[in-house]
């Protein structure tokens, strides 16, 4: 998966990404994905790799306000694109709603996939205030939150502590104290 | 993963004259399939011509009432556009069934048509697959098939087609859009796109090396009552066992029918997606030839019960 032996016949490229507001110049092999731009060429180790094959969601970031797998893109496929990590949306002193959320409701144990879901479930408010429909939407037209959809939408974040309820319950904490 | 030069088109001319230049060239959209496959080293370009800045990511209403859907538009908008969730439901309800929210964002039209089998013994390169490595064999006929298809395959591939949205265009009659490499433009009904196995199933559609899909084109809205119905080992976040397309004239008699999880491509009763009758009716046409395994024969009931029960929503919709 990682094999090195043919990187020297690769010429590096250059890319500039925003990332969390700051430009940030990278020369790298263009087998670089996002992910590990931001990990390893970026020290912004806040984006957890877990399968690397967007099956888990510990990868989620945001590109241009929409929430992705970091895993699955190419870093010289973002050119001069806003990148949005966990460190980008709050930070010890001044958290994220939702990660003072997460704090008190207990919303995690090892914390592994905490990062992709915080940056997925703030997408996903988001979304459904835009009216994006789900598979479990009733009425295409009219798209209203509920625990139902939030369990839906986050499908594309796995847990494996199982801290899924508690999940749930930050999300809606956040949603209703309109803080998202 | 293997090395690779990457370069960004700026012309779909020029990103189409790129590929057909370099047989080990392939285009990059979303990425989300490609990429995978490429860390896999299942898929192996030299050279990767991105086709993410073309403008082809509109989604226009044709002069016949119908809309023309960009390829790069991504699955969320196309799930998400006013228009196709009034009059096509049953695509934006495909749609929103596969997948996850993040991979919506970035997969587009043109990549959910062409991505690739998810058979077990396709992702796995230490296995026989006529697919992925031609003549080494078939792992799955004497395997793990519960997840594959039962029709419309051949001795040499019993692999299914993962797509749910490219079940709901069979449904619509939806055409794709193709610019040929070798100039000129061809639109092909889904039916035409893909090729079934055979005795080449590394051949999955009729595209030459270098052909780009720019778009698919629905025509004009059909009345009556839509629906997708995925039935999958999880609730959320799984390939289809089986899936129904439909939409239903309002007095239940006839409808549109596409199916997914039993075939190589979406699949129809008969090779055409109007069909008339029950349930039983229907689904014994479409599975006509069946050849399943015994891991997978469960699939043939559950796609008879899986349309009564479509057909069963629909009598009580209209009904109200």
């Amino acid at each position: 998966m990682n094999s090195e032996d043919t990187a020297s016949a690769t010429p590096r490229m250059s890319v500039t990404l925003t990332v969390n507001g700051k430009d940030e110049h990278l020369t790298i092999d263009p087998r670089v994905t996002l992910l590990d731009a931001l990990r390893d060429h970026l020290g912004l180790t806040g984006t957890k790799k877990g399968c690397d094959h967007g099956q888990c969601g510990a990868c989620t970031v945001h590109v241009n306000g929409r929430r992705i797998n970091s895993c699955l893109t190419l870093a010289v496929m973002h050119e001069g694109e806003d990148v949005t990590t966990i460190e980008g949306l709050g930070t010890p002193e001044h958290m994220h709603a939702l990660q003072q959320a997460f704090v008190e409701r207990d919303a995690f144990q090892c914390g592994y996939c905490t990062p992709g879901q915080i940056c997925s479930a703030a997408a996903v408010i988001e979304e459904i205030e835009a009216g994006i429909p789900s598979h479990v939407t009733p009425d295409l037209g009219d798209v209203q939150f509920s625990d139902e959809e939030v369990r839906e939408r986050m499908s594309g974040n796995l847990c494996r502590c199982a801290a899924y309820p508690n999940i749930i319950a930050a999300i809606r904490d956040v949603r209703e104290g309109g803080k998202a | 993963m293997k090395s690779f030069t990457y370069e960004r088109a700026e012309t779909l001319e020029q990103a189409a004259g790129i590929v057909a230049a370099n047989a080990e060239a392939k285009f990059i959209a979303g990425g989300t399939n490609l990429l995978d496959l490429m860390k896999l080293e299942i898929e192996t370009p030299r050279h990767l011509v991105d086709i993410n800045h073309l403008g082809l990511d509109r989604i226009e209403e044709t002069e016949d009432g119908g809309l023309k859907i960009g390829a790069l538009v991504r699955n969320t908008d196309l799930a998400a556009d006013v228009r196709v969730r009034r009059d096509y439901a049953v695509l934006t309800r495909a749609l929103v069934a596969g997948a996850s929210g993040q991979l919506r964002n970035k997969a587009t039209t043109a990549g959910n048509l062409l991505q690739r089998s998810r058979c077990p013994y396709f992702y796995d390169p230490s296995k026989p697959c006529n697919k992925r490595d031609p003549g080494s064999g078939c792992s799955a006929l004497e395997g793990h098939s519960r997840t594959l298809a039962v029709v419309g395959t051949s001795d040499h591939c019993i692999s299914q087609h993962p797509s749910d949205m490219a079940v709901a265009l069979r449904a619509l009659d939806a055409r794709v859009n193709v610019m040929s490499a070798r100039g000129g433009e061809k639109s092909l009904t889904l039916d035409e796109f893909y090729r079934l196995p055979g005795e080449t199933p590394h051949i999955e559609t009729v595209l030459q090396h270098g052909d780009l899909i720019t778009g698919v084109t629905l025509p004009k809205p059909v009345k009556g009552v839509h629906f997708y119905r995925k039935v999958r080992d999880r609730a959320s976040y799984a390939f289809a066992l089986v899936s129904v397309a439909a939409v239903v004239d309002e007095d239940g008699r006839e409808g549109r029918y596409a199916f997914g999880g039993i075939a190589p491509r979406p699949w129809t009763a008969g090779g055409e997606a109007r069909a008339e009758g029950g349930a039983s009716v229907i689904a014994a046409r479409a599975l006509d030839g069946a050849r399943p395994t015994g891991e997978n024969v469960f699939k043939l009931p559950l796609l008879e019960r899986t349309l009564k029960a479509v057909l069963k929503d629909a009598a009580q919709t209209s009904g109200k």
